[in-house]
């Protein structure tokens, strides 16, 4: 029951949200930030007292399984494991980042706002928990259309084009989604005379004769879409671009990695033959977005879709060691996707609240801030050496371990792959060149982090320290649930 | 009595729709495209009227009268828009009026 | 006390937090930066006098600080490694660290961003610390891009400057390069040998693999890139002239004495594996006299002190390499301490000059300082007698060895030892001609040393007497390394010529820039002399090529992209989509004739396909 109230806080949370704001009885930022913490700690006390059960040989800290549609086998399974904890650990840190980088930006009905945004984080949290397919499904549209409202109405100057395109990749490649789905259940059903949405039903099901590898495919670009691998990235420098500071966040720290844990969950797990057919495949377009994504990243003077452009980099090395299957590119996956929700989500609040400075992105008008912004200069300077992989910090232990577990798999590729370890820091130093070094071309005084800032990003510093020096309770956390990938 | 054949009858029928919907495909003035309209009300019942009679059944006429009483109200309906087109646009031309555009 | 280890590199690391978070006064921030370097190099130095006063064969020394990651079969430990080996480095790093960060205080005395610099500093010596201290070739790793880091921090210290950033930005992504193969490397020997702990892997490397095998020769060849591009040698050198960028302290203590030294610990610390690959290990010998000459000419003609100390850094890292590739190991790392000794010496007089001339670095518009500068001048004269291995300095005893060795490696030793013998001769002309132009001639300025105070002189008056006496100091590396089967031992006309290279090359750099300054000139008037000298002057022409070879198409290829094009498809996708919606829409004319028509002929299609359904379908 736990796992529903999860999610239904937030719905919750998001409706007072609004409430609040119509009466002026309270201020919707506080009434999120409440939301999250009581999220987090129910999440938290529940961790520490939870214990496990074993469903189709695979450990579970807590499931719930109500009949929803019976007619078509629909479910209402919800269930929780470390790699979903750690999601769901991710998924309500960086909604209270996201609610703390808005603070001051959002001026137009910030009640409707935060509404968007609980609802959102809640639509992810029931991603990460859903197994059943429909349920899935369910949770994957819901968190898709706050975001478009968050973007559509409190973007910035393109916001309509940019919500517009999310929204068409997101809901294209849903429907694909769909269809694989749902002929997924109908081959299932053909074979064992069972209908069922079931994650647990279907995780076992012997498929013969069916065009598997298509549905394979079905699932996989969906989930590709949304991590996004190129050549499916278009959406995403648009979206972050035009997204307000906590909609980037939001997109770039969560959002994405609902497409790395639908591979993780769904698409490997399900078609674990098919994907080793494909793992090639997926590893070279986790090539490409590495090397792709860098490149194109270094070329742009837009701040914000510099920072979008490296994540298209970073999740490159997720798709790498989702495929390489073995446990240190399973691990060095789940710890990329960790540690790149730290560094992007940083990275975009920074960018928001420069623009909010300067009112510009463009990063031919800035520069010298170093002078008058040393704090800030100090933590970008920080969260740029963690995106390059600089060892200590949490992103190099995701990159290392993909890479060392892909090299096993696939020496050439990741040799290549290899290469965006030096793209990484061209691009990376050329923030910090642009925006904090040099003379200023127009002479300006950025004001400093304020220390709601410093506090936002000291959180996140100590937590990139922390799974750069000792991820062993993570990966430990993480651990069982890899090893059915492992076969 | 003489029968006409049933074939004849519908032939006259095809024809004098074909003549209505001509006129309300190519007529600019809205007057003509009501009375072609009317035509092709006719036309259907014409069409009623012949199968009844081929197969002795009243059905064909009693459709017959619903599509005069049909025709009727539409003419009463349809003449009171074209007095409040002519009063509004100061002309029965339908093209110049045209303002349906998607 | 050796239980103490792991606070060598803490407190330093400590230093840097303290100054990092606390925005501390100057005096403390000196205090803080100076102590916490100073208290490792103590604890150094008790460690040490324990170390050594352990019976030979137990000299090793392992301390676990936690587990740092496990994956499957991989796992990486937070653990640190006594041997002889690294406490020779920890010496160095904290010793001179220490002299060079007491330098510091009177160097920076005047700079606004002085708790920024000394916590740059304290970092780096940490991460410098961890690099050598290092179990497994992880912990390795992080040390090695960590003094990275601190060598981009600290050569773009002066941030204002365009240029700066530029050539801190070179030096990271050139060595990155190096990294990144190095990385490979460790993919490579994990896969093989499936594990990173340097001690294991080398015994496992030994058991599995034969000597001039393909495995151990790829392996060693990728650790090798990355040691080339941290110690800049040929082909990933271009970096290091451009770092002298930073302040002056900076290249004293990470681009001559420490950092750039890492890839010579690299590969004497993974030595066996580098025997099973004699391919490599003769490569490295190769690059290290096309590094030592190729430097060595380019040294020549530069007008920069700084630049001219730079490419003599470059110069020395080759005989260290050349060492290590004709398998002289110990000679490599007792080259290594020595020229630590004397080229911190070198950089910190030129620091002290660059003061006294008011921030001005053309060796050029300098000129009689020998009066006027007096401890500059006998440090530069010390320093430079060392660097060009006159006998009884420190730099004789160990370049001697490098050389002995070199002449009887037995795959053409004679011509590597005959080109390394030219790159003395040539460390001899560019050494006195620096000396002779910055500190003879006509005076051509104000200077005087009274804005330079004990804390800058100390250090210098120390490191003179290292860099004099440091040759005799036994470098405790006996059973680090195997011994040499034949003892290197030059005698008659090759000794001769070993010991006498560097006083020919005083001599003609007497003769050319004292004597007789209208010779050189004369020479560099000449067509071919005027080539030469640019030709040198550009560092060989490396950055040009690189230019044009990778960066132009780089750079070309990113501009055009910037609009990513496979976006361009998507457009392509929706302009079809509005082009159709176009076409659609033109028939919305509005007119209701139209409609009607459209009926009309709707209907006469669907009656027509039911009738002639047959010859359609069927």
């Amino acid at each position: 029951m736990v796992l529903v109230w999860l999610i239904l806080i937030l719905f919750l949370g998001g409706i007072l949200a609004w409430l609040a704001d119509r009466t002026r009885l309270a201020d919707p930022r506080w009434i999120a930030i409440a939301t999250i913490l009581i999220d987090l700690l129910v999440l938290i006390s529940f961790s520490l007292s939870s214990s496990s059960v074993t469903i189709a040989g695979q450990e579970w800290w807590a499931t719930l399984d109500l009949p929803w549609i019976p007619r078509f086998g629909i479910h209402f399974i919800l269930a929780m494991d470390g790699l979903a904890f750690l999601m769901l650990l991710l998924t309500l840190f960086l909604g209270l980042i996201a609610v703390l980088s808005s603070w001051t930006e959002i001026k137009k009905s910030s009640g409707f706002f935060h509404f968007n945004l609980l609802w959102t984080l809640a639509g992810v949290a029931g991603v990460f928990t859903a197994l059943d397919l429909f349920l899935f499904f369910f949770f994957w549209e819901v968190m898709l259309i706050p975001m478009y409202f968050i973007i559509a109405v409190w973007g910035h100057e393109n916001r309509t084009y940019a919500a517009i395109k999310f929204f068409i990749f997101t809901q294209a490649s849903g429907l694909l989604m769909l269809l694989a789905m749902v002929a997924l259940v109908y081959f299932n059903y053909q074979q064992s005379g069972q209908l069922s949405f079931s994650y647990f039903d279907l995780l076992g099901a012997n498929l013969s004769g069916a065009p598997v590898f298509w549905l394979m495919l079905g699932f996989f670009i969906a989930f590709v879409v949304k991590l996004p691998g190129v050549p499916l990235h278009t959406w995403l420098p648009d979206a972050h671009t035009q997204a307000p500071t906590a909609g980037s966040v939001i997109l770039a720290g969560i959002l994405l990695k609902t497409g790395a844990y639908g591979l993780i969950r769904f698409c490997v797990p399900l078609f674990p033959e098919e994907s080793v057919i494909f793992a090639p495949t997926a590893m070279t377009l986790g090539v490409i977005s590495i090397i792709y994504g860098a490149l194109v990243a270094f070329a742009q003077t837009d701040i914000k879709r510099l920072i979008a452009y490296t994540s298209i980099s970073h999740m490159g090395f997720v798709l790498l060691g989702v495929y390489a299957f073995n446990s240190q590119g399973y691990q060095g996956a789940v710890m990329t996707m960790l540690a790149h929700g730290m560094t992007s989500a940083a990275l975009f609040a920074f960018a928001g609240s420069v623009q909010q400075r300067i009112h510009t992105r463009d990063m031919r008008e800035m520069g010298g801030f170093w002078g008058s912004a040393p704090k800030m200069g100090a933590i970008v300077m920080f969260f740029s050496i963690a995106a390059l992989g600089m060892p200590g910090l949490a992103n190099f232990i995701g990159e290392f371990l993909v890479l060392l577990g892909a090299f096993k798999a696939n020496s050439w590729i990741t040799v290549v792959a290899a290469l965006g370890l030096i793209l990484a820091p061209i691009y990376s130093l050329v923030v910090i060149q642009r925006i904090f070094h040099g003379k200023p071309l127009v002479p300006r005084d950025i004001s400093d982090f304020s220390s709601r800032e410093v506090l936002m990003m000291g959180m996140m510093m100590l937590i990139t320290i922390g799974l750069g020096l000792y991820p062993q309770p993570v990966m430990e956390t993480v651990g069982l649930v890899l090893q059915m990938g492992v076969s | 009595m003489i029968s006409i054949p049933v074939e004849h009858g519908l032939l006259l029928a095809t024809i004098l729709f074909c003549l209505g919907l001509l006129g309300v495909l190519v007529r600019r003035n809205i007057i003509f495209v009501l009375m072609s309209m009317e035509i092709m009300f006719n036309a259907v019942g014409l069409a009623f009227i012949t199968g009844g009679s081929r197969w002795q059944q009243a059905d064909g006429q009693v459709m017959f009268m619903l599509v005069l009483t049909l025709a009727a109200a539409e003419v009463a309906v349809g003449l009171a828009l074209v007095l409040q087109l002519y009063k509004k646009f100061k002309t029965v031309d339908i093209d110049v009026v045209s303002d349906m555009k998607g | 006390m050796l239980n103490l280890l792991w606070l060598v590199p803490t407190f330093p690391l400590a230093g840097f937090l303290l100054l990092a978070l606390c925005g501390l006064p100057k005096r403390l921030a000196a205090w803080v930066g100076v102590g916490s370097v100073g208290i490792a190099a103590l604890l150094t130095l008790g460690i040490a006098v324990e170390f050594l006063g352990m019976p030979a064969s137990e000299q090793v020394f392992r301390q676990t600080l936690w587990q740092w990651m496990s994956s499957g079969d991989f796992t990486a430990t937070f653990a640190l490694y006594l041997d002889p080996l690294a406490l020779v480095m920890m010496c160095i790093i904290t010793g001179i660290g220490f002299l060079i960060h007491l330098y510091s205080v009177g160097y920076m005395d005047e700079d606004p961003a002085f708790s920024r610099f000394f916590a740059y500093m304290n970092l780096f010596v940490a991460a410098m610390l961890v690099l050598v201290l290092g179990d497994n070739l992880v912990l390795l790793y992080l040390g090695w891009e960590g003094v990275g880091l601190c060598s981009y921090l600290l050569i773009g210290f002066w941030y204002d400057s365009p240029e700066n950033g530029y050539a801190a930005r070179k030096a990271f992504i050139v060595t990155r390069i190096g990294d990144t193969s190095m990385a490979i490397g460790l993919f490579l020997l994990f896969m093989h040998l499936g594990t990173l702990d340097i001690q294991q892997l080398m015994q496992s490397a030994g058991d599995n693999w034969a000597q001039g095998s393909l495995l151990p020769t790829l392996a060693a060849a990728l650790l090798l890139g990355g040691a080339l591009g941290k110690s800049a040698q040929l082909p990933l050198q271009t970096w290091l002239p451009d770092a002298m960028a930073g302040p002056t302290p900076i290249s004293a203590l990470i681009h001559a004495a420490t950092m750039v030294t890492a890839g010579v610990y690299l590969i004497a610390r993974t030595h066996e594996l580098f025997m099973l690959a004699p391919e490599v290990l003769f490569v490295v010998a190769v690059i290290g006299v096309l590094t030592l000459l190729i430097s060595g000419f380019t040294a020549l003609v530069q007008t920069d002190i700084k630049r001219i100390l730079a490419f003599s850094t470059m110069s020395q890292l080759g005989y260290m390499f050349l060492a290590l590739g004709v398998g002289a190991w110990s000679a490599a790392i007792f080259h290594l301490m020595t020229h630590a000794f004397f080229k911190a010496l070198l950089f910190l007089a030129s620091g002290a000059v660059i003061i006294c001339m008011h921030h001005e670095q053309d060796i050029f518009k300098m000129g009689g300082l020998r009066k006027r500068l007096p401890v500059s001048f006998w440090s530069f004269v010390i320093g430079g007698l060392a660097l060009a291995a006159l006998p009884l300095t420190s730099g004789y005893y160990s370049k001697h060895e490098i050389l002995g060795a070199t002449h009887v490696f037995a795959r053409s030793g004679d011509t590597l030892w005959a080109v390394a013998v030219l790159g003395a001769l040539i460390t001899g002309i560019y050494t006195s001609r620096l000396i002779f132009v910055v500190f003879f001639g006509a005076d051509k300025t104000h200077a005087d040393e009274s804005s330079i105070g004990l804390n800058i002189k100390l250090p210098l008056i120390i490191l003179c007497v290292l860099s004099l006496f440091g040759g005799l100091i036994h470098v405790p590396l006996d059973r680090v390394f195997p011994l040499q089967q034949v003892l290197p031992h030059l005698a008659g006309t090759a000794n001769a010529l070993t010991i006498a290279a560097p006083f020919v090359g005083i001599l003609i750099a007497y003769l050319f820039f004292y004597g007789k300054p209208e010779l050189s000139e004369k020479v560099a008037a000449n067509s071919l002399g005027k080539m030469l000298q640019r030709f040198w002057f550009s560092g060989w022409g490396f950055d040009w090529l690189y230019q044009k070879l990778l960066v132009n198409p780089l750079m070309w290829l990113v501009r055009a992209n910037k609009k990513d094009v496979v976006d361009s498809f998507y457009h392509l996708i929706a302009w079809l989509i509005r082009l159709l919606h176009r076409l659609l829409s033109m028939s919305q004319t509005g007119r209701v004739q139209w409609y009607a028509a459209g009926i009309a002929l709707g209907v006469v299609v669907i009656v027509g396909l039911g009738v002639w359904r047959q010859h359609l379908w069927f």
